[in-house]
């Protein structure tokens, strides 16, 4: 498998590329030069490593989780615990990266969208720590889902955009975030929190997310295991747990949100479910109606509830480099239940979707076997949700 | 079925001045007033309509024409129908070029080869769709060139050198876009824009008019100082909007359509 996507054209296969208004391309332009120059820069690598060991606590660390391990009586499962970052999440890798290269280029103010505000979370963190201002957009709908985000948001010195237009969920926050840039992009950094848009985004925080894979890779000793599970929403975790593994005999699982299940019409499995088209700048599969119209998701998480993903992982989905599978509410709601009962660790819903796949599937391995499950985020955000769904158990 | 000719579009283009081109959406706030309006936008002076289809994600587009947008989804609008309206336009007595207006993913799920197509099918004369830059073009300019379909290219205020290239491949007109952001009324234009247009204009083989902004005589005026022509967007939107009432009711829309073309009239006189 060719890991040198995407092409000059942003191009991955037939997905990614540039499918945004005029006023955008030179903004855009502008971002890859400076990052193909940052990138080959010591002093830039230096300093984004150096702000991830002493600022956002890497590497994090790789859990053998042996109660787990044993409770399954199948192969050893390791958890890549980025729910160990500083924030709670692995958002951050990809913001102090765009945050640093936004600073190198001069620019004083950084915009991103959110959903549930781990990465307008993680905007705002690494604005105030590099002293930039940061707009967050965010939908109203997720604003009065996730008002603890809005206020750490806040507290942060950020400001919120509240976005009322459409569904008022991530899909429009990042409409409205692109439309604040296209008026403003001579001053402003927008600060994208996935592997989606157009490009060189898709490139961009794949690389700066990389780091997860480079870590687990080297954690493990060189040993390969033999498959590795992330959860896909837009699909930074995934893609940068995968990224170094693409060449690698392994067998990578990315797991969508089924929501209600894939056959109701409440769902964000985007790979499973969707169909090729253009959505955020960036020819990838989406949920959309037959003309066109980009069609709502749902999941129970708000982290992978996008009707969109990432055009690579469109790529590796046509070329079968990747194999996709979709998890309900339910299955990651009890996997958060299992992993919190056999580890202590309570991850957040969306790694939940990851994890629960992972534990359908570990009786096809053997015990001499391994498995890798990204656990992107931890569940203190998710404590409303976790608790509301378990009422009347648990004594909630 | 008469072949769409794309140099005879630009010709009877080329020869026209202070060229006014309203932008209209398909199916607000009904199908049928959408036909109604286009003869009254002829009846006003309008020299092309810009027809477009409604999109759920309208990623250039303000508050005013995603509003316009949603209401006509709500009726049921999609890419086909709003195509359709087109040879009722005719009947009713609109001669004036149409130009389609569509973002890509609804070309996209309709099929690029289909939709030129209906596009030639229906006598629409150009296309325009505003998130395909210059690098993207390829995937459409084929189809379009074979069929006979003009594709309306956009120059923005930062396309810096990159004028020289899109305008070469420009044909019926060329959209400028007046400043950095969506559509929608400014109250002041950019004041750059005489250098941008004069830069435009060496280059341009063809009309430049310019949109994004436009709300007042006076910025009207303004612009066909610099410019071939005005391109009207949210504005209309919204004159429309003010009289949606009195358009849906059959005993007030005739008096309607009237205040409507009075205003525009007095809007765009040089």
């Amino acid at each position: 498998m060719s890991v040198t996507f995407p092409d000059v054209n942003g191009r991955f296969g037939d997905f990614g590329g540039k499918f945004v208004p005029e006023t955008l391309i030179v903004p855009l332009l502008e971002i890859e030069a400076a990052l193909q120059k940052a990138m080959k820069d010591d002093g830039f690598i230096e300093t984004f490593h150096q702000e991830l060991k002493t600022y956002s606590g890497r590497p994090t660390p790789l859990t053998f989780a042996s109660q787990l391990t044993h409770a399954i009586g199948g192969p050893s499962i390791y958890l890549k615990r980025e729910d160990l970052n500083h924030t709670g999440a692995h958002k951050l890798n990809n913001a102090i990266g765009q945050a640093l290269l936004a600073k190198r280029m001069g620019k004083t103010k950084i915009i991103a969208e959110t959903g549930a505000g781990q990465h307008g979370v993680a905007a705002a963190t690494v604005a105030a720590k590099l002293g930039l201002k940061c707009k967050v957009f965010m939908g109203e709908k997720d604003i009065e889902r996730q008002q603890l985000n809005v206020f750490r948001m806040k507290l942060l010195g950020a400001e919120v955009i509240a976005v009322s237009s459409g569904s008022k969920t991530l899909k429009d926050a990042t409409n409205e975030a692109i439309r604040h840039w296209v008026a403003h992009c001579d001053d402003e950094y927008y600060l994208i929190g996935s592997v989606v848009g157009p490009h060189p985004y898709p490139k961009m925080v794949r690389d700066f997310q990389r780091i997860i894979g480079d870590e687990t890779m080297a954690q493990l000793g060189g040993e390969i295991p033999d498959r590795i599970y992330a959860c896909v929403g837009g699909g930074s975790n995934a893609m940068g747990i995968f990224y170094p593994f693409l060449n690698k005999e392994v067998e990578l699982v990315g797991v969508e949100a089924a929501g209600k299940g894939v056959h109701s019409s409440h769902h964000a499995a985007t790979l499973t479910k969707g169909t090729p088209g253009v959505i955020h700048g960036s020819m990838t599969y989406l949920l959309q109606d037959e003309y066109g119209q980009i069609v709502e998701p749902y999941s129970i998480s708000a982290g992978l509830d996008y009707p969109g993903v990432g055009p690579e992982h469109a790529y590796l989905h046509k070329t079968k480099g990747v194999r996709y599978e979709a998890v309900t509410d339910d299955e990651a709601l009890q996997a958060i239940k299992t992993l919190s009962q056999t580890e202590g660790i309570i991850p957040a819903v969306e790694s939940a979707h990851a994890i629960a796949q992972a534990l359908k599937e570990a009786n096809q391995l053997e015990q001499h076997q391994s498995i890798v499950i990204n656990v992107s985020g931890r569940g203190d955000k998710d404590m409303h949700t976790i608790m509301n769904y378990f009422k009347g158990e648990l004594g909630a | 079925m008469k072949l769409a000719n794309s140099s005879a579009f630009t010709q009877r283009l080329t020869k026209m001045e202070k060229l006014f081109i309203p932008f209209m959406m398909s199916g607000d706030p009904t199908p049928e007033l959408t036909i109604e309006l286009a003869y009254t936008l002829q009846q006003s002076g309008a020299d092309v309509i810009e027809l477009g289809v409604p999109y759920s994600d309208p990623l250039a587009d303000g508050p005013t024409i995603q509003r316009a947008a949603s209401r006509a989804l709500a009726q049921g609008m999609n890419i086909q129908r709003a195509m359709e309206l087109v040879p009722n336009m005719r009947k009713k007595g609109v001669e004036i070029p149409i130009v389609l207006f569509t973002y890509y993913n609804p070309v996209l799920q309709y099929g690029i080869e289909r939709l030129m197509e209906q596009l030639q099918a229906h006598e629409i004369d150009a296309l325009l769709v505003p998130d395909i830059p210059l690098e993207q073009r390829d995937a459409i300019s084929g189809l379009a060139e074979q069929y006979g379909i003009p594709l309306i290219s956009l120059v923005a205020p930062n396309s810096a050198q990159r004028v020289q290239t899109i305008v070469k491949q420009a044909s019926g007109f060329l959209y400028c876009v007046s400043s950095l952001g969506v559509t929608g009324e400014r109250t002041v234009l950019n004041p750059d824009i005489v250098a941008f247009l004069a830069q435009v204009k060496r280059h341009s083989h063809v009309p430049v008019a310019v949109g994004f902004g436009i709300s007042t005589n006076e910025q009207v005026k303004s612009i066909f100082e610099h410019a071939d022509g005005v391109i009207i967007g949210s504005k209309m939107i919204n004159i429309i909007e003010e009289k949606r009432q009195q358009l849906v009711q059959e005993e007030t829309r005739e008096m309607a359509l009237q205040q409507i073309k009075r205003e525009i009239m007095q809007l765009v006189q040089a």
